[in-house]
């Protein structure tokens, strides 16, 4: 194989500096924050866009922006929080930076290709909120744009919709091929696949995912604009069409996209436990086959988001049952990290609990998940605002909270410079409460009869969505003493040490930030990642 | 101490088992139920609640008092007990959850099938099930039938006879037909007791139909007509909630089913009739 060396593109011809944040840089880390910082900035729009979701929500009738309006605003919202942040961070941000150092390389098995998924990113984003402005209107079909809904509304907006989504997928796509050649074919020289950290076996489940089942959504996309441009009848009844065969395409990969948000923040999480934990991961054989097990699944359960669409009774049963197996593999994974925690030494810092945060949530979460993958118990709240409450749980209180929890356990590897704790358990605090207030009552409401994406909806149901809508201004206020932490450390923060956790994965075993080619020297082999308690002679 | 344990464990799992129960039977987060579907409905999500806050309760406790226990004392650099694995210990909790799992997944099929969802819908002989002596209906007319939640449940307490009406679902409106009596709502009314087949077929774009207090729901698919039965069994009037995103007035298209007694019903019929029908 053939690589770019990255020091032709780092060295001298190349930005130094922050400046070398905004060009195109092939160094992984380099690429990594370019992900996090623009995933963030899109975190910051998403929330935004939250924001105006929750105010018209505050009160029962559709006052606050035009019904068609509230509907672009819930588009945008659900197709950013999903394809700018989530994905990119979990995968793109932390991937990139980590796992060249975890397999014991100096850069991706692609640089190229890589800077080229990060670069495809900030237009597509772009292209997708300006659509507001040009085309004079956004798409308003909701993120998963079902047809006939999506040929009827104003063509423009959703043309421009699918034309940023395709970037989005062509970037993950990318990046996914990048990810399962670099930990498969750039492992240093005597690391075993079953020494790499748990992070490696994640984002190699997860690229597996993003590698079979983008290509689906794209071409489904394809074939839906053709279908709003050239007036084609793929997915349109009045030519013949079949709506539902829609349906069955987009959640083939839209079923699998949860997991590619949510693989590797269990891998981020496998990470973080055992430092803070100082304890070996538990179970590192089984963690591994249930990540193998739950991509395997995950790619044949997505008729479960079509219960009430005309599916017949036989695949009703079907998706029913390998839906609720999924949650072996997944409580075998929750298992091993409590198994973790016991008879540890836990240091109760903002990445443990974010962490230990994101374990509750996503328990909860997936327990309602079980739930719906039941078609009777589906059948009633599909649809209504239990499942908003339900997606919520696993996408917010499952990614978000470890997006937040890595942020806190990297951020000295990344600058070189500690967090401050205090300002990160205020931003723990209100988050989770936030989070809460804000989520868990939308199960009771969709229980009770309300239906999800309305502007309007019947008085009875005010009160929980005046709860719902100051956990959202929590959640809101949340953000600021984050964004406070990072500006003031990043000036004068406590200066980090190269390894502040005193962590045993290798990229702590090099300086903070690490320099271009991750070491100065040869690659250590770390073949005992988790190896705490074993050998107490940990450098000093 | 071996013995200590054991029964630590044994009260713990007892105490989470009726904490479970007793929270699953007496919170109730339901609308009332109105149809002979929601009894078998409640009893399903009795069930899931009870298991899902015995296992959520469960880990919340074992982790929090985890992060009490365990929590490192200031000055401490030690680490923690090298155990990587034990595999009894997880073959244990691999079982549970496949337990569980497959405890849930048999009780729901047998839920599922009370509430008529494996009657194969195309199938004359089984849709009619409830009404032996009907002959053919509206369905049988459309080539293909989907989906839906099929003839009414095996206990429904039908009247002997299947009142069928005709949805139409478009931008933004639920219109009723009965071909019967040749009848056209904006609201749809049924008598109590009767079972009452659906045939839903929508103009634009999807749509849904949903009754809360029914725990029925179904899309109602432009191009693919369906077909939904239920069982009312209790007088009042109900809000149909479109649940499908369909457009701006998508959270205004909100219709009414009202139950009547058989009587009420009959007058209603009566009163509504064209006056064709009505004069004799
Ligand atoms: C950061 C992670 C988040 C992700 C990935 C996310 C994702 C989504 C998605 C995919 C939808 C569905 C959009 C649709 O139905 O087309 C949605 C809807 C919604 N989200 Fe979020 N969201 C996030 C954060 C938030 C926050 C922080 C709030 C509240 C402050 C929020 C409030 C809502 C509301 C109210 C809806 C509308 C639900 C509906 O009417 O169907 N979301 N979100
Ligand atoms: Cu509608
Ligand atoms: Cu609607």
């Amino acid at each position: 194989m053939t690589l770019a060396n990255p020091s032709d593109f780092n060295g001298s011809l190349q930005p130094q500096g922050w400046l070398k944040y905004f060009s195109f840089s092939l160094d992984h880390k380099v690429i990594g924050l370019q992900y996090l910082v623009c995933g963030f900035i899109f975190y910051l729009i998403g929330g935004a866009l939250a924001g105006v979701i929750r105010t018209e929500l505050a009160s029962p009738i559709s006052d606050f922006v035009s019904r068609e309006t509230y509907n672009e605003v819930l588009t945008l919202h659900g197709t950013v929080m999903i394809f700018l942040w989530i994905v990119p961070v979990v995968n793109g941000a932390f991937g990139n930076y980590l796992i060249p150092f975890y397999v014991g390389a100096r850069d991706m098995a692609f640089p190229r290709l890589n800077a080229v998924a990060f670069w495809l990113i900030p237009p597509a984003g772009i292209l997708l909120i300006s659509s507001y402005f040009i085309a004079g209107a956004a798409a308003q079909s909701g993120w998963t744009a079902y047809p006939p809904l999506s040929l009827t509304t104003p063509a423009a907006g959703q043309v421009v919709w699918i034309l940023s989504v395709l970037l989005l997928g062509g970037s993950s796509i990318f990046g996914g091929i990048n990810f399962i050649a670099t930990v498969l074919k750039l492992r240093r020289p005597g690391l075993k696949l079953m020494q790499l950290p748990m992070y490696c076996w994640a984002m190699l489940g997860t690229s597996i995912l993003v590698v079979l089942s983008t290509p689906v959504l794209a071409g489904t996309l394809i074939l839906l604009s053709f279908d709003i441009i050239a007036h084609t009848g793929f997915f349109n009844p009045a030519l013949g069409g079949n709506v539902v065969v829609y349906q069955h395409l987009f959640w083939f990969y839209s079923h699998p996209a949860v997991y590619i948000m949510v693989l590797p923040a269990f891998g981020l999480v496998s990470e973080i436990l055992p430092v803070h934990a100082r304890k070996p991961l538990f179970g590192y054989t089984t963690m591994v086959y249930s990540i193998m097990a739950i991509v395997f699944l995950g790619l044949i359960v997505w008729a479960h988001h079509m219960f009430t669409s005309g599916t017949p009774p036989w695949m009703r049963l079907f998706f029913t049952i390998a839906t609720s197996f999924i949650a072996v593999p997944t409580g075998i994974k929750f298992f091993n990290w409590l198994a973790t925690l016991w008879g540890g030494k836990i240091a109760l810092n903002s990445a443990m609990l974010f962490s230990c945060a994101f374990i509750v949530n996503f328990v909860f979460g997936g327990i309602t998940g079980v739930a719906l993958a039941q078609v009777p118990f589906d059948i009633h709240v599909h649809d209504t605002y239990f499942v908003v409450g339900h997606f919520h749980y696993i996408v917010y209180g499952g990614t978000v909270f470890v997006i937040f929890g890595s942020l806190y356990h990297w951020y000295p590897k990344f600058t070189g410079r500690m967090l401050n704790e205090d300002l990160g358990r205020l931003h723990f605090l209100l988050t989770f409460i936030g989070f809460n207030l804000c989520f868990a009552p939308q199960h009771w409401l969709g229980l009770n009869g309300m239906p999800r994406r309305v502007a309007e909806y019947d008085p009875a149901f005010t009160t929980l969505n005046q709860i719902s809508s100051v956990g959202a201004l929590l959640m809101a206020i949340s953000t600021l003493p984050l964004l406070i932490n990072v500006v003031l450390t990043a000036i004068n923060g406590k200066v980090a040490g190269d390894n502040p956790w005193n962590a045993l994965t290798p990229e702590w075993l090099t300086s903070s930030p690490p320099p271009v080619e991750n070491w100065l020297g040869e690659a250590p082999l770390v073949t005992e990642p988790y190896g705490y308690g074993q050998k107490q002679e940990v450098t000093p | 101490m071996q013995i200590r344990t054991t029964l630590t464990v044994l009260t713990a799992a007892t105490a989470l088992v009726l904490t479970g129960l007793c929270v699953g039977n007496n919170i109730n987060m339901l609308p009332i139920d109105a149809s002979s579907n929601a009894a078998t409905y409640d009893s399903l999500f009795k069930v899931l609640f009870s298991i899902g806050t015995m296992l959520f309760v469960g880990i919340v406790i074992l982790l929090v008092y985890s992060l009490f226990k365990f929590r490192r004392r200031s000055g401490d650099l030690s680490d923690g007990l090298a155990i990587e694995g034990n595999l009894p210990l997880e073959i244990v909790w691999t079982a549970i959850p496949a337990v569980v799992v497959l405890f849930v997944g048999i009780y729901s099929y047998d839920i599922y099938e009370r509430m008529g969802g494996m009657v194969a819908l195309n199938d004359h002989s089984a849709m009619d099930h409830a009404a032996m002596a009907q002959p053919a209906m509206q369905a049988s007319t459309s080539s293909r039938v989907w989906g839906g939640i099929g003839a009414a449940g095996m206990d429904a307490p039908s009247m002997g006879k299947v009142l069928p009406v005709e949805v139409t679902a478009m931008q933004f409106a639920f219109i009723f037909h009965y071909p019967d009596a040749n009848i056209t709502s904006g609201e749809l009314h049924v008598p109590a007791g009767q079972s009452v087949e659906l045939h839903m077929e929508a103009k634009d774009v999807i749509h849904a139909f949903w009754v809360p207090q029914f725990r029925l729901k179904q899309d109602i698919i432009p191009g693919q007509p369906t077909v939904l039965s239920f069982t009312a069994t209790r007088a009042g009037s109900y809000p149909i909630v479109c649940a499908e995103l369909c457009g701006p007035y998508h959270g205004g298209m909100r219709s009414n089913v009202v139950v009547h007694e058989p009587e009420a019903y009959s007058a209603w019929l009566q009163q509504n009739s064209p006056i064709s029908t009505t004069t004799t």
